[in-house]
């Protein structure tokens, strides 16, 4: 099992390169789940412990507003990693995540990881880089989507 | 362009309206035929025609219908002003006044044996439905055919119902986002940049049409660039204030060019520069 999670993890491309000793780390600290269309993976103002690598379905990542239905800001699928605010304090999530189809993800314990990312920096900062070329990605993504790109 | 077309470019041809759609709502298909029975002009996927409303004005619009119909010439109109607005509340039988179709097409002999890879935004889908429609006409002339389209909510996506089908054909992939999903909404939400990473991109053996606002194709094409297209595989339909249609009155000038001649289609490594420039 521990070996199927290894070579899984490993084929993901945001863990692409990782130093084999790493990996041993970062699978230490994963496990397999599943969650059915309609379940909310987390939501907002919960306690931030993990985070996911998506191995098919979808997500989408909702917020709301007072009297209104959920807004769906961002949908995330296969091969995405789902969360970040497990990295930074106060670990607490600030939108829904919802699975709109079933969903097959690896989940990352958090704190198991910052541990060992405290422990290791050069792990912490293998681990910093990818996650701020994710940040980056959704951040550029986001400054795109403020122009209103189809309204010319 | 046609032999008559070539002689006669600046009268229009007297068409009736056979058909309107209504594709969202403030956008109609509009089907129009000739008056004397001849077939409609023939077009290259990505060329445009001048439509006259008369007592109105006249509107540059791309052709959005199949190549491969020679008894009409379709177009989708978003009804934004006074003439596009008269345009598309014509009703069945009335007159529409058509010259051309005008300016360069999309590549289609270069995509031969290529990957097509469509980046649509909005009404941009519009000029780029004759190539799908080609396409998937000539399906042994083209390897995969991959549609990426992107609008602001599901209300404002054009031909639902053929996005639908043609995501059902074999080696096609057609992912569609929206800005903003309702909860029923079950394909992606986010710009339509964020659909290359689900695309099977073959970078090295594709070409890439794209048509949008010009802010999105600028974005998109930096996108294609960074995922290994070359600029020269990379085209883009460009849209100026069209008037006469054939390089005579300027109006439609970008940097050298003149839009309605010279394209819409240019490839990206010919406009980047000038899309680089502020205010042209």
């Amino acid at each position: 099992m521990i070996e199927n999670l290894e070579r899984v993890i490993a084929e993901c491309p945001f863990f692409a390169g990782l130093d084999h000793g790493f990996m041993d780390l970062v699978v230490g600290c994963a496990t397999n789940v599943r969650f059915d269309t309609g379940t909310y993976i987390f939501k907002e103002g919960a306690a931030a412990d993990t985070f996911y690598l998506l191995r098919s379905g979808k997500v989408a990542v909702e917020t709301f507003l007072p009297n209104r239905r959920p807004i769906v800001i961002s949908t995330l699928a296969e091969g995405e990693i789902l969360g970040w605010s497990w990295l930074l304090p106060p670990y607490v999530w600030k939108f829904h995540a919802h699975a709109v189809q079933n969903v097959r993800a690896i989940a990352l314990d958090g704190k198991c990881l910052r541990n060992k990312c405290e422990e290791n920096h050069d792990l912490g900062y293998e681990i910093l880089k990818r996650f701020v070329r994710i940040v980056e990605q959704r951040l550029d993504a986001t400054r795109i989507q403020l122009l209103d790109l189809y309204a010319a | 362009m046609t032999a008559a077309i070539a002689m006669q470019p600046m009268i229009p041809q007297p068409h009736a309206v056979r058909d309107v759609v209504e594709e969202t709502a403030d956008t109609f298909t509009l089907t129009l035929q000739r008056r004397d029975g001849a077939p409609a002009n023939l077009f290259e996927p990505g060329q445009f025609s001048m439509l006259w409303v008369f007592g109105v004005g006249e509107l540059p619009i791309s052709i959005s219908g199949d190549p491969g119909q020679h008894d009409r010439l379709v177009y989708t109109v978003r009804s934004v002003g006074k003439a596009t607005n008269a345009l598309v509340s014509k009703k069945h039988g009335t007159d529409v006044g058509v010259r051309g179709p005008f300016g360069t097409g999309w590549p289609m002999h270069e995509a031969r044996g290529h990957d097509l890879i469509i980046v649509a935004g909005g009404i941009g889908l519009a000029p780029l439905r004759p190539v799908i429609y080609h396409v998937l006409s000539h399906r042994k002339d083209y390897e995969r055919l991959i549609v990426l389209y992107g609008a602001r909510s599901p209300r404002e996506l054009l031909y639902r119902k053929e996005l639908a089908a043609w995501a059902r054909q074999r080696d096609t992939q057609v992912l569609v986002t929206v800005d903003y999903g309702g909860l029923s909404w079950r394909h992606h939400v986010g710009v339509v940049t964020t659909l290359f990473k689900f695309a099977r991109l073959r970078p090295a053996h594709s070409l890439a049409m794209v048509c949008g606002p010009e802010v999105m194709m600028r974005f998109v094409a930096r996108d294609l660039e960074s995922h290994g297209l070359g600029r020269d595989q990379i085209y883009l339909s460009m849209e100026r204030n069209m008037k006469c249609g054939v390089g005579f009155c300027g109006h439609c000038q970008y940097g050298p060019h003149f839009i309605c001649k010279e394209g819409p289609v240019f490839s990206y490594q010919r406009i980047a520069p000038l899309m680089e420039k502020y205010e042209l």
